[in-house]
């Protein structure tokens, strides 16, 4: 079994109160609570946190772990030989977790009943792509999981998971797999797996909700006198036609070709146009633009001129 | 290791739950969802039923409630007041997100 030293984790020293250490714990869970915090290593840093503060807050979990006695992070160790019949649990302790040593530990001569327990519930991030989402997708998930021998006391277990995704995923939807957390003991029922979606980024496309978002570049001769133009969707390559004296910034909908909803219809597919100057002009597109430009009555800051009209009269 | 292929439920507007299931799903006391109610951070679909069902939302709401509850002690009123405002983060983040998407890449 792998020594975690909880003090250093809430770090407080070996002979902290109860109150500081609870405070300790607080602060960190402020910190890291997966529910408040951004950090991406939040969840993780809450789970040994969490579990520190299990075991410290409870004065004879807390006096069971200290006779385990001090030992370097994560050095292998073996419990005192008493320990087993001192705190009322006889198991082997090889291949188990500390975690799993004081989160089903139950004390003094203690046992675990026949009451019936519901298997705990798990809690997933499932990192997706949209041709994913588009298409709906099986994904494959490894947890660790606790075990429960015939003395009611846990292991941990990698468990595999295949999770199908229905279409209809989008960025931080939730679904719930039924039965596929933790396993239940003495008749209790199992608990449920939660699967957080997340979107991997595109390159092309950005959700937004079941909406997506796509840039369009037009060349300013396209966006003048319009245009139709390959457009890639999810489902494939489609004809847009651009209107002639499209703007820069103007959302062109493709109806329906956004992500499919859950339960019926799709989103729509904003194509945003983007006016794009080439980058070298060769001296012959020079002398068109210049004609354009000596033929053109076009002022693109005209208001510029009528908003200092205006100011000039109210002031 | 055993691999299973589990069919899966959206927790979303479509998805009802009852109040009993909410607070089995949620692993919350009926009295302490009653008062997540009360305090308006739990919304009932219709308020005016006797028997109160909940959209799939809730569930995802009511669960983030009870890790709360369970890691910083709250009471029901802080506690509540914590799950409105961690809504109203989601919720605009979920704007920003939405806005952020509407931004041609090179502006962004």
């Amino acid at each position: 079994m792998k020594y975690k030293d909880y003090y250093a984790i809430l770090g407080v020293e070996r002979n902290a109160d109860t109150e500081a250490i609870k405070k300790a714990y607080r602060k960190l869970a402020h910190k890291y609570h997966p529910d408040v915090s951004k950090d991406p290593q939040g969840e993780a840093k809450f789970k040994d946190v969490a579990e520190a503060y299990a075991t410290l807050k409870d004065t004879e979990k807390r006096a069971a772990y200290d006779q385990l006695g001090k030992h370097a992070p994560g050095e292998d160790f073996r419990p005192p030989p008493d320990w087993g019949r001192q705190f009322g649990d006889s198991h082997a302790f090889e291949g188990i977790d500390l975690s799993d040593l004081f989160e089903h530990f139950t004390g003094r001569g203690g046992r675990r009943g026949a009451m019936p327990i519901p298997g705990q519930d798990y809690e997933v991030t499932a990192h997706i792509s949209l041709e994913d989402a588009y298409r709906g997708a099986t994904v494959d998930l490894e947890l660790a999981v606790p075990e429960f021998d015939g003395s009611g006391f846990a292991r941990r277990v990698p468990r595999s998971f295949k999770a199908r995704i229905p279409k209809g995923a989008t960025d931080g939807q939730r679904l719930r797999l039924k039965g596929q957390g933790g396993k239940g003991l003495n008749g209790g029922p199992d608990g449920d797996l939660y699967l957080n979606i997340a979107l991997h980024p595109h390159p092309l496309f950005r959700p937004s909700g079941h909406d997506l978002y796509l840039d369009l570049p037009l060349a300013p001769w396209e966006a003048v006198l319009g245009a139709t133009v390959q457009v890639p969707t999810l489902g494939g390559t489609v004809e847009l036609k651009v209107p002639a004296g499209t703007q820069a910034g103007q959302k062109l909908r493709l109806a329906n070709r956004g992500l499919p909803r859950p339960h019926q219809g799709a989103g729509d597919l904003y194509a945003i146009a983007q006016i794009v100057v080439p980058g070298a002009a060769s001296d012959k597109e020079r002398a068109l633009y210049q004609q354009l430009a000596d033929g053109a009555s076009f002022n693109p800051r005209g208001h510029f001129e009528e908003e200092g009209k205006h100011e000039r009269q109210t002031h | 290791m055993n691999a299973k292929l589990t069919e899966t439920t959206w927790l979303d507007a479509h998805c009802e739950v009852t109040f009993a299931e909410l607070a089995s799903l949620s692993g919350l006391a009926e009295a302490e969802l009653r008062e997540l109610v009360e305090y308006g951070a739990l919304a009932p679909n219709d308020p005016r039923e006797t028997q109160w069902t909940f959209s799939g939302e809730c569930v995802v709401t009511a669960r983030a409630a009870q890790r709360l509850r369970a890691s910083f002690d709250l009471d029901p009123n802080a506690l509540s007041l914590a799950v409105g405002l961690l809504e109203r983060i989601r919720a605009l983040e979920a704007e920003l997100r939405a806005l952020r998407a509407q931004l041609p890449r090179r502006t962004r």
